[in-house]
């Protein structure tokens, strides 16, 4: 392969080089120059001052396989990271049987090759996820793991997440905790507060996402120098409590959703199902302190949380519908437009989020726009207006609020060594 | 009856439709219908709850419910109605209830409607069968209308959406969200004895964060002007609750009885809550129970949604004394029904 990306806007964190009206030339994978109006004889694509980045990484999402595929696979959920812009995700371990085995890992590593989309793979904290024993995170790391979660569900027993950090410890996994004190939201839908208590629904509290949280923040200090991860963060308080003990020095690092920076609790009245996700949709204030979050580094990552469901398990009511929405593909149209587009994030800050913390966090290696690297790019056209509908969805499922949306921002390439995606 | 002279202007008016479904909910976002049925376009008329109800059609259900409600109390034989002569009205009740079913079930017989009641006992409607296909079967059955209780909020609004247009709804209970009819009956009841609700103290008391009955009458009562006052424990009382219904709230029965023209029993559904919410329905009843000696200190008149824990909520005397409105609110309830039943047909 050989092609040169002319007039691009070069972003890249790593370097903090943010630089328009430059060529970038790609032979065999790997980035061969970088200059002004440089000449080439292979493929030449005009980019038109379209942002060139290190490609993306999601590290929080559901491929579903193995056991679920009838709501993704590892190819559609793979296919819908790539069209949406990211030449990485990490796939969560509640899958079937769920990955707390280093032959699940096997198993999606060989369904996950040769794909443009690299997988890394999140192994489950404690033996199928059940919070009684824990996982064998040494055979799990061995296997290629490193970030452990019990996604779905929090690690109910203090004594359970003690032992958990303690061992993951050793081999520097990043613990992530799906953060719900399970007591508090038995048979709830929505977030409590003013629109759950005018529809009657069983509310879930913000303070249930918060105790898990502070709780889990005492143990890793206890324990000392373990990473600790909060997934999916929703709450004012969840903001604050990471910030002050990123400020006392402990390793602890978040990640928040789009969805979770762009809708309110009310859009339960709208959207019904397609806005029923955990933790659930939260309130305006809560939005305002992700953003102050967003700004001040407090928050590390946007992740999607892709949660695919089957129409029969979203077309039903709020208290039968299975929890999440898909998200790979509105992920950075809802970055640029909620967060790029009114100055809450730079462009680099922004690229920072969704490619170099992330990959940071999972020790992955750097990925950098630099001569003689390889060519590891997403390419977003940052000023595009667009609707969203299901024509532009590749994963299997369709559970999404977002259809009929408009936005400003899309991911019109991603090119991963010798594999390239476009748009047109 | 003259209260309701002021109102008899009230007509039908289509105000009462609900919302055509958004497209949201309905299609799959190219304008198709979900998974083929044939979806609610908003050219019937429902009764899904009073929040979204017009003042004008609440007056216009109550007035109707009159001619049926005075041949319930005369001791002549009931006329041979034949407005539904023709017409099939299932009744899906996928909550256990008697008191709801068999008022929807004589109001239906009483109109002259064929109609069948399925139970949870009684049928595969329970769990396993998806929601859509119950819309299908009710499709296939060529049903005219369907009578919904379910415990799930919102199950009554989603049906509707799906259903084809020429079925019609009406919701029997949803969760802790709505008992449109139940509202409709109790606020009969009580302009029948307070006349014009504007003004009206009314104090609802006990467990409002999972009574959809609460939820229907504030509601109803608020856009009819009275005022509101609700009271119970922290613990069964919403966090938001004032915000959201425009009420006052407070956690002791205090004076509030005082002034009060009409008190709301509500029922302790202690059989299926768990020990967090009450330590005991004796705790219940000695802070928040209607006893003689604290309805002896008002005037106001008694209500209860039934069935009653005697004994916890009201006392004997209160709940069957010449202040209760208790079996009249039976008696309304069939008449409302029926009001209901001919208001959707009209």
């Amino acid at each position: 392969m050989q092609i040169l990306l002319q007039n691009v806007h070069l972003v890249d964190p790593v370097t903090k080089r943010d630089e328009t009206d430059l060529d970038i030339e790609i032979v065999d994978g790997k980035i061969q120059r970088i200059g002004k109006n440089l000449e080439s004889k292979g493929e030449k694509r005009n980019l038109k001052g379209a942002v060139v980045a290190p490609g993306f990484f999601d590290m929080h999402v559901h491929l579903r396989e193995p056991g679920q595929e009838y709501k993704e696979t590892v190819e559609t959920g793979t296919r819908a990271a790539m069209s949406g812009g990211f030449t990485g995700v990490c796939c969560m371990p509640n899958t079937i049987p769920s990955i707390s085995d280093p032959f699940v890992v096997s198993y999606i590593k060989e369904k996950a090759k040769d794909n443009l989309v690299d997988v890394s793979i999140c192994g489950a904290m404690t033996k199928a996820r059940e919070g009684n024993e824990l996982a064998p995170m040494e055979q799990l790391f061995n296997a290629g793991v490193r970030m452990v979660s019990d996604d779905g569900g929090a690690v109910r027993s203090a004594e359970i997440m003690r032992r958990v950090l303690e061992y993951a410890k050793m081999f520097d996994l990043l613990a992530t905790q799906h953060c719900e004190e399970h007591s508090m939201t038995k048979g709830t839908a929505m977030n409590e507060g003013k629109t759950s208590t005018k529809l009657g629904i069983p509310g879930y509290p913000a303070v249930a996402e918060d105790i898990i949280i502070s709780r889990d923040i005492l143990l890793a200090e206890y324990v000392g120098d373990v990473r600790y991860h909060v997934a999916h963060l929703s709450t004012k308080n969840a903001v604050r409590l990471v910030r002050e003990a990123k400020a006392r020095g402990a390793k602890v690092s978040c990640e928040v959703t789009p969805h979770h920076f762009t809708l309110t609790d009310e859009a339960v009245e709208k959207h019904g199902t397609q806005a029923k996700m955990n933790p659930p949709l939260r309130t305006q204030e809560d939005i305002e302190a992700i953003f102050e979050g967003l700004r001040d580094g407090t928050i590390d990552c946007i992740a999607s949380d892709h949660a695919p469901h089957a129409s029969h398990e979203k077309e039903t009511d709020m208290i039968s519908a299975a929890f999440g929405i898909i998200g790979l593909e509105t992920s950075i149209p809802l970055g640029i437009s909620r967060l790029v587009k009114p100055g809450i994030l730079s462009l680099m800050a922004y690229v920072e989020k969704c490619s170099t913390n992330p990959r940071r966090l999972l020790k992955l290696p750097e990925i950098r726009i630099v001569e003689g690297e390889p060519a590891n790019l997403t390419i977003l056209d940052i000023d595009k207006n667009w609707t969203f509908g299901e024509d532009d969805i590749q994963s299997k499922s369709h559970n999404t609020p977002f259809l009929g949306q408009e936005f400003t921002g899309q991911a019109i390439g991603t090119i991963n060594h010798d594999k390239a995606w476009w748009r047109d | 009856m003259s209260y309701f002279c002021n109102n008899m202007a009230v007509k039908a008016t289509m105000v009462g439709e609900r919302l055509a479904a958004t497209p949201e909910h309905s299609a799959n976002g190219k304008g198709k219908p979900v998974r083929n049925l044939s979806g609610n376009t908003g050219q019937r008329r429902d009764l899904l709850g009073i929040e979204q109800l017009p003042k004008d059609t609440i007056l216009d259900l109550i007035e109707r419910s009159q001619k049926y409600y005075q041949e319930l109390l005369g001791k002549d034989a009931l006329p041979a109605r034949t407005i539904l002569n023709g017409r099939t009205v299932g009744n899906l009740f996928f909550e256990n209830s008697t008191r709801t079913r068999i008022s929807f079930e004589l109001a239906e017989k009483r109109l002259g409607a064929t109609h069948v009641t399925l139970t949870p006992s009684a049928s595969s409607l329970t769990k396993g069968e998806s929601l859509l296909d119950t819309v299908r079967v009710v499709e296939a059955m060529k049903l005219d209308c369907i009578v919904v209780r379910h415990s799930a909020s919102g199950v009554p609004e989603f049906l509707a959406k799906h259903l084809p247009d020429h079925v019609h709804l009406i919701n029997a209970g949803d969760g802790a969200h709505e008992h449109p009819t139940q509202g409709l009956l109790d606020a009969a009841s009580l302009m029948e004895v307070l006349g014009d609700l504007s003004g009206k103290k009314i104090v609802i008391i006990g467990d409002i964060t999972h009574s959809r009955v609460a939820r229907s009458n504030v509601w109803l009562l608020k856009k009819l002007g009275a005022a509101i006052t609700l009271v119970g424990p922290h613990t069964l009382l919403p966090r938001h609750a004032e915000e959201v219904f425009g009420v006052h709230v407070r956690h002791d029965l205090g004076d509030s009885l005082k002034e009060a023209d009409a008190v709301m029993a509500l029922r302790i559904q202690h059989e299926r809550q768990s020990s967090a919410f009450l330590p005991s329905l004796e705790e219940y009843q000695t802070r928040y129970g209607l006893t003689e000696a604290r309805i002896s200190a008002t005037s106001a008149v008694i209500l209860h949604p039934g069935p009653i824990n005697l004994g916890v909520e009201l006392g004997e005397g209160p709940a069957y004394g010449t202040r209760s409105l208790v079996l009249k609110q039976v008696k309304r309830g069939v008449a409302v029904r029926m009001a209901v039943l001919e208001w959707l047909f009209s």
